[in-house]
């Protein structure tokens, strides 16, 4: 399909819609006094908090969505990118079933920027399936009605008798295969959306279709940004500072550049690369470069400690309802805990890193990036060419979990292949990963609360934390001023028991001398933590059981049912009981909302030894409309092992201003053993559009485990990760 | 210096530094991508092979070892179309993510099969030590043990 005309049209899902939205914040900003600022910070915090992002990119072209091949396949170039969520195979059944084709007829493929399909946001927020539903919808409906105007003038009928099928259009016994048809089409008309089908009708979506990439990943097939090569291709291996608070002063790289293999050692300000003819010899050459590294002052890990307390840094209300301060400061019975929760590492099983070709003052670029967008901006800046020339060619992604979402390699790769005119393979040893990881930042959280008749009087959440979306290419410079408190940082950290009748949150604001970012649910895992820990604690103290003591204090407005939903559910899917079970294992409980997701976890779990093992898992979510719901359960068991691995066993630390472990192993994580050898998956469908997936099932695993964990032993572990004493 | 070995059933005969890492002989000189690098230190098992039936980690095995052994990599693991047990239950409980740490799995899942034709839990938890972030581990020990099913119905 080619020279299609070019349409605009209005949309109900524009982005015009999340301007106007976002408009109302700066209205009521400019219009206001100093005085209401705390208000108006609040108030972002709940837009930010409840939100449904929208799809950014153009969504009215069909033309660069889809490609019909003469063979009747079908392209869908995805402006998403494919990092193991399962985006690719739920966008294939949305698309399949208004194309009305098989879905073994359509090949998802990633979008190159250079064909204008562009994401101008992320692949990322759990948004991708919820933000093209109807997007993709609207463009796979115009298509098959694009292809059924134009086999209607090829048959010679009226376009109503035509029939649809399997990618056929058929009337009075002929019939054309898609594929039969565009290949008579020179020149396209974009007509007006059709009405979309009934979901009720549809054959793929609502089904546990497997995953369409399935084969090329039991096969081993090619298809990551580390397999990406070209021919005369060089490698690259790069020297920054990877010390926390350190600068390169000079190096002496002359020994390096005499190297056998190396073609070319280059200084830039920021990194020294050096590029041989394989792998293994720039890495052998580096080793022989000489750093003078300048350094402000010795970092250790009490040091961040020190920093990372709730009271120091900048304070936000993110959340308040009636007058809690006041209770919990003129009361002797307050119950007060603090919680705690280590730097992450992301630990994405693939390295960063990028093949760059410039030539002729254009570049290309094949990596694995969550923000293609954004890689592609930053390698044209650097280049000093305009962004058009810089193709970004996505490819499937070795894990994301935000890791993806800064993508300095690709200016590295193509500085470097600008240097020697040839195309430039680098990245990252695992030694170099680790150590400049954009890491999960530390937390330390205060709760507070009174408890009267049983039921919670008044409640505040304090987190200190270091900073995940500010600092990032993802969110406007204006957000910092106008919000205060970092919405990545705070996620998770909102009261979700609206009937309580005095409550607040609020957000510390702490920088931290290393990058600290997007790591998959963001504050959720750490925020849920101590706030699920913390009902915990009260429930106990009110003698209640814990789910109920939780129901009770919900709301009764959609949100609040639908997190009772989940919790119900959970409930009675797991035979909930409290208190040590008579095999000597106990039960823990925790709930909550992510990207207006609710999710709840009974987990099983045991003590021999100090160790803590966990044996079975029974998860409620409720992501509204279920596209593939053997995906949302794919989502929902990795989610559970992952926050599992981070809340038993993950943590970094500085010492001398090094960030360690720098391997896996020492990076302790959760491996096959520790993986729980049942976990049950309820999913619930409350709403009629699907929502977010791949986050929110990792919000309550570490609470949940802790509060299993004082069932059997007593010990209330209030730190991530969790050790026994 | 020279180094000959079969892979996947073809004699082959590279010229490399004999201490280069295995591993980066089979990606970049025989360019099969499906053996992943992860970690280097064979820390992770991403690039897991097998050499003489045996899982091996191949960025920590130096190629001149290989001299004269019988190398198999994911590639090499189906005759032709038809995909191995352990591939055919991967396809049948929908086990991968990402897919990056797969291949490892899944020769390592093979060679396991090989010794222990029906592997217990336990023998599970001891010989399936690979990484994988996006926490395949639930799905994996399904598959591992459908993998010995079919595997068992095969022969």
């Amino acid at each position: 399909m080619s020279n299609s005309e070019p349409k605009k049209k209005k949309r109900k899902f524009s982005r015009r819609k999340f301007l106007v939205r976002s408009s109302i914040g700066l209205g009521v900003l400019i219009g206001t006094g100093y005085l209401s600022r705390h208000l108006i910070r609040r108030y972002l915090a709940d837009f930010a908090n409840t939100a449904e992002p929208p799809y950014m990119g153009n969504i009215d072209d069909p033309n660069i969505w889809f490609e019909v091949l003469e063979d009747n396949q079908i392209i869908l170039y995805s402006s998403k990118v494919e990092m193991g969520q399962g985006t690719f195979t739920g966008l294939a059944q949305i698309a399949a079933d208004e194309l009305e084709v098989d879905i073994q007829q359509l090949k998802v493929k990633h979008a190159p920027s250079a064909s204008g399909n562009i994401d101008q946001f992320s692949t990322g927020g759990s948004t991708s399936i919820s933000s093209l539903w109807q997007p993709l919808r609207e463009l796979a409906a115009t298509l098959r009605e694009m292809i059924k105007q134009e086999a209607a003038k090829q048959l010679g009928v009226d376009i109503a008798a035509l029939k649809v099928s399997k990618g056929m259009v058929s009337a009075n016994g002929k019939s054309l295969s898609y594929g039969e048809v565009v290949k008579k089409v020179s020149e396209w008309k974009i007509p007006k959306t059709p009405p979309l089908k009934d979901i009720k009708s549809y054959q793929y979506v609502g089904n546990p279709v497997p995953r369409v990439d399935l084969l090329d990943k039991v096969k081993g097939a090619p298809i990551f940004g580390m397999d990406a090569s070209m021919p005369d291709m060089l490698y690259a291996s790069v020297i920054r500072s990877s010390l926390i608070d350190t600068k390169m002063e000079n190096a002496d790289i002359s020994k390096a550049a005499e190297m056998p293999d190396v073609v070319k050692v280059i200084q830039e300000p920021d990194f020294i690369g050096v590029i041989a003819t394989s792998m293994t010899a720039a890495e052998n050459a580096k080793k022989a470069i000489k750093v003078n590294w300048s350094t402000n002052r010795t970092w250790q890990q009490q040091d961040i400690e020190d920093k990372i307390q709730v009271g120091k840094g900048s304070p936000v209300t993110i959340q308040k309802q009636g007058n809690s301060k006041s209770i919990l400061e003129n009361s002797e019975e307050v119950i007060s805990s603090e919680y705690k929760s280590p730097i992450g590492a992301h630990a994405q099983l693939e390295p960063n890193g990028a093949l760059a070709h410039v030539k002729d003052g254009k570049a290309t670029i094949y990596m694995s990036t969550q923000v293609i967008k954004i890689t592609q901006d930053e390698v044209a800046e650097r280049l000093g060419i305009k962004s058009k020339d810089v193709n970004i060619v996505p490819t499937f992604l070795g894990g994301g979990f935000g890791r993806r979402l800064h993508t300095p390699n690709a200016m590295q790769a193509a500085v470097m292949s600008k240097a020697v005119g040839k195309p430039i393979k680098c990245f990252f040893n695992r030694k170099e990963e680790f150590q400049n990881d954009t890491f999960r930042p530390p937390t330390h959280h205060v709760l507070k609360a009174k408890l009267k008749d049983g039921k919670i009087e008044a409640m505040e959440h304090n987190v200190s934390s270091g900073d995940v979306a500010f600092g990032s290419a993802l969110v406007p410079r204006i957000a910092e001023p106008l919000m205060g408190a970092d919405l990545g940082a705070w996620r998770g950290g909102m009261i979700n028991y609206s009937k309580i009748p005095n409550y607040r949150a609020i957000s510390w604001r702490v920088k931290l001398p290393f990058a600290t970012s997007w790591w998959r649910s963001l504050g959720l895992l750490a925020n849920t933590f101590a706030i699920e820990s913390f009902m915990d604690e009260l429930a106990i103290t009110a003698k209640q059981d814990p789910i109920q003591f939780r129901l009770d204090q919900i709301g009764d407005d959609e949100r609040g049912s639908r997190l009772k939903g989940v919790i119900i559910a959970a409930r009675d899917k797991a035979g909930w009981k409290d208190g040590v079970l008579p095999n000597g294992r106990a039960m823990g409980f925790a709930a909550s909302v992510d990207a207006n997701t609710p999710c709840a976890h009974v987990v099983e779990v045991s003590v021999e030894n100090k160790k803590i093992k966990v044996h079975k898992v029974t998860c409620a979510i409720d992501p509204g409309l279920a596209i593939n719901p053997d995906q949302i359960r794919a989502q929902s068991e990795g989610c559970i092992i992952m926050g599992m691995s981070a809340a038993m066993f993950e943590k970094m630390t500085v010492k001398d201003n090094k960030l360690s472990p720098t391997i896996y192993g020492p990076y302790k994580m959760a491996m096959m053993k520790d993986a729980p050898k049942e976990i049950d998956v309820v999913i619930l469908e409350s709403t009629g559009k699907p929502g977010a997936v791949g986050e929110p099932p990792l919000g309550p695993i570490g609470a949940a485990i802790a509060n299993a964990v004082f069932r059997i032993t007593g010990q209330r572990l209030r730190a991530m990760p969790l050790e026994l004493a | 210096m020279k180094i000959s070995f079969t892979i996947n059933g073809q004699p082959k005969t590279v010229e490399t530094d004999g201490n280069t890492p295995l591993l980066w002989v089979i990606r970049d000189v025989l360019d099969l991508k499906g053996t992943k690098f992860g970690c280097g230190k064979a820390a992770c098992g991403a690039c897991t092979i097998h050499v003489d039936g045996n899982a091996v980690r191949s960025c920590s095995y130096a190629a001149k070892f290989a001299e004269g052994k019988n190398v198999t990599t994911i590639e090499g693991l189906s005759d032709g179309e038809q995909l191995h047990p352990v591939q055919q239950a991967w396809v049948e409980e929908i086990v991968p993510q990402c897919g990056y740490c797969q291949p490892g799995f899944i020769m390592a899942t093979a060679a396991l099969l090989n010794k222990t034709p029906n592997p217990s839990d336990d023998d599970i938890d001891k010989n399936i030590v690979n990484i994988c972030r996006c926490a395949t581990y639930y799905r994996m020990r399904k598959a591992i043990h459908r993998a010995a099913e079919i595997q068992s119905n095969n022969s």
